[in-house]
C-alpha cells in the first residue's frame, strides 16, 4: 500500500510539475480568477492522492483534474451564491463557459494551452513589476510562495502577500486572459521576456546551498523555451532563450573544486554542456533570420561567441568587441559599457581598454563591482601594479559573492608576487 | 569602518506567520549572514520584536516618562539591524542591496561615530 502511494505521489508530482500552468490557464480562461484556480486544483492533487492509490491513475490525468477542479469550483461557486444570493448570475455565466469547455476535454490532444494568456497577465502593465516573475512561477510553475520567496532570499509571508494582492488586483481591475492585440505585442512581450530574466538572474550565492535556487533560475531556460514555442516569430524571445541556454550550458565551469569563481575564458570546456550551447546556436541563428537584432539577442551572441572557443580554441575578442559595441547602441547600460572595455582591453590594447573604461560617467562606476575588476585587470595588464593592487581591493570590498571574492583574493596574491 | 543597516518595513506581512515561516525566515537571513561572515565583514545583528510592543522612555521633560508604543509611528517601523565592518560607504552599499530587508523595506546605512578602538572613557 504504501509504496503504490509512493508511485501515485510521484505520479500526482509529475504531472503538477509537467502541466500545472496549463491546468491553471485552463481554469482562468474558464472564468476563474487565479486564487480560487489554484484553490481548486490544490483540491483536485488532494482528491488524486486519495482515490488513485485505489482506482489507478486515470489515462488522462490531466483531463481527470481539471473536472475535478471544476467541479470543486462550481461548489464553490453555488455555496457563494447561496450564501450571498446575488451570485446567481456568476454561477450561470460559469455554466455557459463549463460547456464550452467541454469540447476541450473530450479529445486530450486537443487539450488547449492557454498558458501564454497567463503569462502576459502575469506581466501585464497594470501588476507591479516586482511581482511580474514570481506571479508566473508560481501560476505556470506551481511553485509555493515559500519557495519563490527562498529563491529571492526573502521571507516567505512577504512575497505571499505580494503575490495575494497582485491577483486580487487581476480578478478586481478586470485584466482580461487574452493575447495581447498585435499593436501592443512588442512592449506587453518585452514585459513578459523582463519577467523571465529576473527568473534566470536569480543566482546570487546559489552555488553554496539552496537547491530552490537552483531549481527556480533553471525554470526560466524552460519558460523562456516555452514562450518560444507558443511565439514562434518573435525573435527577443529566441534571443533572451539563447542567451539563457549557453549560460546554463557554462553553469557547472563556473565555479570550481575549491568554491572560486572561474573566469568565462578560462573555464574548462569540458565541462560545458554542448547540447544546450547547440541548442542555443539554433535558436539564435533563427532569431536571425528576422533581421531585427536587439538587446536579448544581441547578448545572446556574445555569449554564443564566448561558446566559439570550443571549435576556435581561443576566444575572439574582436568579435566580442564589435557586438558589445552594437549591444551598446541598443542598450546602454555600464554593464554593456564595461564588457565593452573588456573586448577592446583584449583585442587591442589595455590603452583602448582603459579609453573605453574612461568614457563611464563617474558616478555608475563609484559602487560597480565589473568597472573595478576590469580595472585592475587592465592596469595589471599595462604592469601598473600597485594601481592595480588598490583596483583589486576596491573591486574586492564592493563583492558579494562569496566565489568571487575567492578568485579576487587569489588574483591580490598573485599581483602581490609579481610585484615585489 | 563600522556601519549599521537600520532595517525597516511593514509589519502586516509577518501578523499571523506561522512556524513555516519563521524557519524560512530565519534561514534567508542565515544566508546573508553565512555570507558576511565569509567575507569577514559581519559584526552583529539583531532581529526585533514587533513595534507594538515596544516601550519608550523619556527624562527629558524633567519626569520620567515611559510610553507604551513605537517612538514614532509610521507605516515602516525598525525592525532589525546589522553591524559590519567594510573600507568605504560604497560597499556598505553594495552589502545593504543583498540585504533581504532591502526587497520589501527600506534599509538606513549609517556609519560609526564612535572613536576608533571605542569610547575611551568605557574602561
Amino acid at each position: 500500500m504504501d509504496r503504490r502511494f509512493g508511485e501515485v505521489r510521484a505520479k500526482a508530482d509529475k504531472v503538477a510539475r509537467a502541466s500545472y500552468g496549463r491546468l491553471i490557464a485552463i481554469l482562468v480562461s474558464n472564468g476563474a480568477d487565479i486564487a480560487s484556480a489554484e484553490d481548486a486544483l490544490a483540491d483536485a492533487f488532494a482528491r488524486a492522492l486519495e482515490t488513485w492509490p485505489k482506482d489507478g491513475i486515470p489515462t488522462n490525468p490531466e483531463g481527470w483534474l481539471v473536472t475535478v477542479a471544476r467541479n470543486r469550483r462550481k461548489d464553490a461557486a453555488k455555496s457563494a451564491a447561496a450564501r450571498t444570493a446575488s451570485g446567481s448570475l456568476d454561477d450561470e455565466d460559469f455554466i455557459l463557459v463549463e460547456r464550452a469547455a467541454q469540447t476541450d476535454m473530450q479529445e486530450p490532444d486537443h487539450f488547449p494551452d492557454r498558458r501564454l494568456n497567463l503569462i502576459f497577465a502575469c506581466a501585464h502593465p497594470a501588476i507591479d513589476a516586482q511581482v511580474h516573475t514570481p506571479l508566473m512561477l508560481q501560476t505556470v510553475l506551481g511553485f509555493q510562495a515559500s519557495e519563490i520567496a527562498s529563491a529571492y532570499l526573502m521571507p516567505g509571508p512577504v512575497l505571499a502577500q505580494r503575490l495575494v494582492r497582485a491577483k486580487r488586483k487581476i480578478k478586481q481591475a478586470g485584466i482580461a486572459f487574452s493575447l495581447p492585440e498585435p499593436d501592443d505585442l512588442k512592449p506587453r512581450l518585452a514585459a513578459v521576456l523582463e519577467a523571465i530574466y529576473g527568473a534566470y538572474s536569480l543566482d546570487w550565492q546559489n552555488n553554496q546551498n539552496c537547491d530552490p535556487t537552483q531549481d527556480i533560475s533553471s525554470e526560466a531556460l524552460y519558460l523562456s523555451t516555452l514562450v518560444c514555442e507558443l511565439l514562434p516569430d518573435e525573435p527577443e524571445a529566441l534571443g533572451l532563450a539563447a542567451l539563457i541556454a549557453f549560460s546554463f550550458a557554462r553553469r557547472d565551469a563556473r565555479i570550481d573544486q575549491q568554491g572560486v569563481y572561474v573566469p568565462l575564458e578560462a573555464h574548462d570546456v569540458s565541462r560545458w554542456n554542448r547540447l544546450l550551447i547547440r541548442r542555443g546556436q539554433t535558436m539564435l541563428a533563427k532569431a536571425a533570420t528576422f533581421k531585427a537584432p536587439a538587446r536579448f539577442q544581441l547578448e545572446a551572441a556574445i555569449q554564443s561567441a564566448h561558446c566559439d572557443r570550443l571549435q576556435l580554441g581561443k576566444v575572439d575578442w574582436q568579435v566580442i568587441a564589435q557586438l558589445y559595441a552594437g549591444l551598446m547602441a541598443v542598450a546602454p547600460t555600464t554593464g554593456a559599457a564595461v564588457g565593452y572595455a573588456v573586448a577592446l582591453g583584449r583585442s587591442a590594447s589595455p590603452q583602448a581598454g582603459f579609453a573605453a573604461l574612461a568614457a563611464i560617467e563617474g558616478d555608475q562606476t563609484k559602487g560597480f563591482q565589473p568597472y573595478w575588476a576590469t580595472r585592475a585587470y587592465l592596469l595589471r595588464q599595462a604592469g601598473y601594479l600597485p594601481d592595480a593592487r588598490t583596483a583589486y581591493e576596491k573591486a574586492l570590498s564592493l563583492t558579494t559573492h562569496i566565489p568571487s571574492r575567492k578568485w579576487l583574493e587569489n588574483e591580490l596574491e598573485n599581483i602581490l608576487q609579481e610585484n615585489y | 569602518m563600522r556601519y549599521t543597516f537600520f532595517l525597516y518595513s511593514d509589519e502586516t506581512a509577518f501578523a499571523d506567520a506561522s512556524q513555516e515561516d519563521i524557519a524560512q525566515t530565519l534561514k534567508v537571513y542565515g544566508t546573508y549572514i553565512r555570507a558576511l561572515k565569509d567575507a569577514g565583514v559581519f559584526v552583529d545583528t539583531d532581529w526585533l520584536q514587533p513595534s507594538m510592543t515596544a516601550t519608550t522612555l523619556s527624562l527629558k521633560d524633567g519626569a520620567k516618562r515611559i510610553q507604551d508604543g513605537p517612538f514614532a509611528d509610521s507605516k515602516e517601523q525598525l525592525g532589525g539591524s546589522f553591524v559590519i565592518d567594510v573600507p568605504d560607504l560604497d560597499a556598505a552599499l553594495a552589502w545593504a542591496e543583498k540585504c533581504p530587508a532591502a526587497q520589501y523595506g527600506t534599509i538606513e546605512v549609517r556609519a560609526s561615530a564612535m572613536p576608533e578602538g571605542g569610547n575611551p572613557y568605557a574602561g
